[in-house]
């Protein structure tokens, strides 16, 4: 029994010792496009990792036990906030015992505090769906608001790693140059959407409508988060006849079902979009997110 | 009343002071008029300018603030409005029912050979409102959290409060540390920790109601420590009151229990993801009653659990269809006086489960689960301890529809041989919650 302990405590000793030395600072953050931000920003002096995937619905992923552990070494958090995370993120936060990361130290930042947010709820009735008190919380699919998260997170990496500070600031403003070049050519390229009207699945397009213009004349799920029943999409159906819309817009990670029942019925096509970093294969980083996102809107939009 | 009638000729003395300084007050009041209207006009083309630069800022000119700090890039709107109670807790509200159909007598109910705790049955007959739970929990500062649950229930007529789980947890201790202290389920197993309403059958395994009277809580600390490890890796022990079955009479001046449990997990692939875990839990139980007030017991009760979690989802995306296999084997061993007559108990028992959502909304499960003891000493003779020969097992199956995320409607069917007669259960069942949205444990 005491050689079992003994090597009981050798064993968590080695694990203790043996993880490598963190040259990097831990980034963990909810989404990919916040990964892909970091990455971006600190290029090797930071890792960066995404608990979510592109093909899973931010609001609905399980408080894994290894996000508890990813938690556990993160050095900053970035997260959307705005409560789409309020399912699974205060539960790692607690679990992980991580004084770093906790809400209120640098060390946790949220995208959604930087940006104006759409649509705030005027009632909070849970009647209404998915609410998010905040308001939308799918902010990044505006490329603008990419700048202004950008922004914060530069300053916030140079602020709890000191040390590599004008690093960072170096990152950031190669970073911007570029990105508002890029923002300026994906408006261009966008322009022939303006006005375009089209069908969602889930409300997680306000941003990107805004921004290139386009029309959301319906969305299928009745409610936010609400999977749509066959007389709820009828009913959409019937709308669709005094108001057609061009295509119906599907985040990768959506149920591709409603969307294929109502592009039957209304002869619509469908355009899937890659979401964020990871959605389609075009999509590795975020300039090809939104590269893929605007060429897949014209090809079905001509 | 003398202070005023001080103060009154001071007043008037300055009140005529001032009369004869009537001309040059007037002076000074247009002066100031004047000072006011050019500040005014000042202050309103200030406002107009800073106006017209915030609506000519071109979108991308945001980075210009990266040097700035930390200043927000563009101010949220949600940012002026502040109510008088954004700094409430999170407050919801459990709402939980249930319609019971037994072949037999739910009074007449008993697991041959364990002396049972407190609502240790499987419920009652007919229409009965089980527990509504009140939930508040909210950071305290920027190093504590605190959550507090109570329990309504009508018991003999009567509605009672009960004070199920009231503790502090820490944030922000270093190196992985968490510490809790108050009164709380304890982390021992995997169910234990959980309220009852989350479970996803409508009744707890036999085995947990027999060895844990349904699940130990009890005031105390608890301190976990989480490793820097890729593979999720914690550790922690407890030392508790002992006032709670399995343990009782809050013995060793009121350190009467003490637990050490360690979990591991990880994922395998994108849509596997996994829990194990091993726990101990060492209680005395002084002049420990069971639930009919007839027996008691006296002396060391050790519970060991295995437990091992599996979870699959298309992805890691449970929205449309997922997968959650269960199981639990639980080990007790007893050695004491039970009604002043000698007994040693060693107990078995164990749960399988899987439930599967087939598609968005529908869930369907099955349970099988089944208990042992083997009991010895003078006590055992003609008391409940005596197992007639029986082993209990049960065999659940269940039909759940969840409208949506706060609200769950089930049925669910037992074959319980917890007795050498079986028992067919029909359970209907819903589970509803109100207020803000809490987040779901693995």
């Amino acid at each position: 029994m005491k050689k079992l302990w003994l090597l009981l405590g050798g064993a968590l000793f080695y694990i203790t010792l043996a993880q490598p030395a963190h040259a990097a600072l831990a980034v963990f953050a909810c989404e990919p496009e916040w990964a892909a931000l970091a990455q971006e920003l600190g290029g090797d002096k930071v890792s960066a990792s995404s608990a979510t995937t592109a093909l899973q619905d931010p609001h609905h992923i399980e408080a894994r036990p290894s996000l508890i552990a990813r938690m556990r070494r993160a050095d900053l958090v970035v997260c959307t906030g705005a409560d789409l995370e309020a399912g699974w993120l205060p539960l790692l936060l607690r679990q992980a015992g991580n004084a770093k990361v906790q809400p209120g130290s640098p060390g946790y930042f949220e995208a959604s505090q930087w940006v104006e947010l759409l649509e705030i709820p005027a009632r909070l009735d849970r009647a209404e769906g998915d609410v998010h008190p905040q308001g939308n919380p799918h902010l990044h699919t505006d490329a603008r608001n990419i700048t202004r998260v950008a922004a914060a997170l530069a300053a916030r990496l140079a602020e709890i790693d000191a040390d590599n500070a004008a690093f960072y600031r170096a990152r950031h403003q190669d970073f911007a140059v570029r990105w508002q070049a890029a923002v300026q050519r994906w408006e261009q390229q966008a322009a022939p959407l303006k006005g375009v009207p089209i069908v969602v699945q889930h409300r997680a397009w306000p941003y990107l409508n805004r921004w290139l213009g386009l029309r959301e004349v319906a969305a299928l799920e009745p409610k936010p988060g609400v999977e749509p029943s066959s007389a709820q999409l009828a009913a959409v159906l019937s709308a669709l006849q005094n108001e057609p819309a061009k295509f119906i817009v599907r985040a990768a990670y959506h149920d591709a079902r409603p969307s294929e029942w109502l592009a039957e019925r209304a002869n619509l096509p469908i355009v899937v979009l890659p979401y964020t970093v990871g959605g389609s294969d075009a999509a590795q980083d975020l300039f090809g997110l939104f590269d893929d996102t605007i060429r897949r809107l014209l090809a079905i939009a001509q | 009343m003398r202070k005023i009638s001080m103060i009154a000729p001071g007043v008037i003395a300055a009140m005529l002071s001032l009369t004869a300084q009537g001309d040059e007050l007037r002076q000074l009041r247009t002066e100031l008029e004047q000072l006011k209207q050019t500040y005014e006009t000042r202050i309103q083309v200030l406002e107009r300018r800073l106006q017209e630069m915030q609506s000519a800022e071109p979108s991308g000119a945001a980075h210009a603030h990266a040097n700035a700090g930390n200043a927000p890039a563009a101010p949220s709107p949600q940012r002026g409005v502040r109510r008088g109670n954004a700094f409430n807790p999170n407050a919801s509200v459990i709402l939980n029912a249930t319609f019971g159909e037994f072949s037999r007598d739910p009074a007449m109910y008993a697991l041959p050979g364990f002396a049972l705790g407190e609502d240790s049955g499987p419920g009652e007959e007919g229409f009965a409102l089980g527990e509504a739970e009140l939930i508040f929990d909210a950071n305290i500062d920027d190093r504590f959290y605190g959550s507090l649950t109570l329990a309504l229930a009508t018991e003999d007529g009567e509605t009672k409060t009960e004070l199920e789980e009231a503790y502090i947890q820490t944030l922000g201790l270093p190196a992985g540390f968490t510490a809790k202290a108050g009164r709380f389920y304890s982390r021992i197993g995997y169910l234990n920790e959980f309220h009852p309403h989350v479970d996803d059958f409508v009744d707890r395994p036999l085995a947990y109601r027999a060895l844990l009277a349904g699940q130990y809580g009890d005031d105390g600390v608890q301190l976990r420590w989480v490793a820097p490890t890729d593979l999720f890796l914690e550790i922690g022990g407890e030392v508790l009151r002992g006032a709670n079955f399995p343990a009782g009479g809050a013995a060793h001046d009121g350190k009467g229990a003490a637990s050490l449990f360690a979990h591991l997990g990880g994922d395998v692939g994108v849509s596997h993801s996994w829990r194990a875990g091993l726990s101990h839990l060492h209680a005395q139980a002084r002049e420990r009653k069971s639930d009919d007030g007839d027996n008691s017991f006296s002396g060391d009760s050790d519970v060991t659990i295995a437990d091992f979690i599996w979870k699959w989802a298309p992805q890691g995306n449970p929205s449309r269809t997922n997968f959650k296999f269960q199981t639990e084997y639980l080990h007790r061993a007893e050695d004491g006086l039970f009604n002043d007559l000698d007994y040693s108990g060693e107990q078995n028992g164990a749960y399988a489960q899987g439930v599967y959502q087939f598609m968005p909304k529908w869930r369907a499960g099955v349970r099988y689960d089944w208990l042992e003891a083997d009991n010895r000493g003078a006590a055992v003779a003609d008391s409940v301890l005596d197992t007639l020969g029986h082993d209990p097992w049960r065999a659940s199956a269940l039909l759940e529809y969840d409208p949506s995320e706060f609200s769950r409607l089930r049925l669910q069917y037992n074959r319980d041989a917890s007795q050498p007669d079986v028992d067919h259960q029909l359970f209907l069942n819903f589970v509803m919650s109100l207020g803000a949205h809490g987040a779901h444990a693995f």
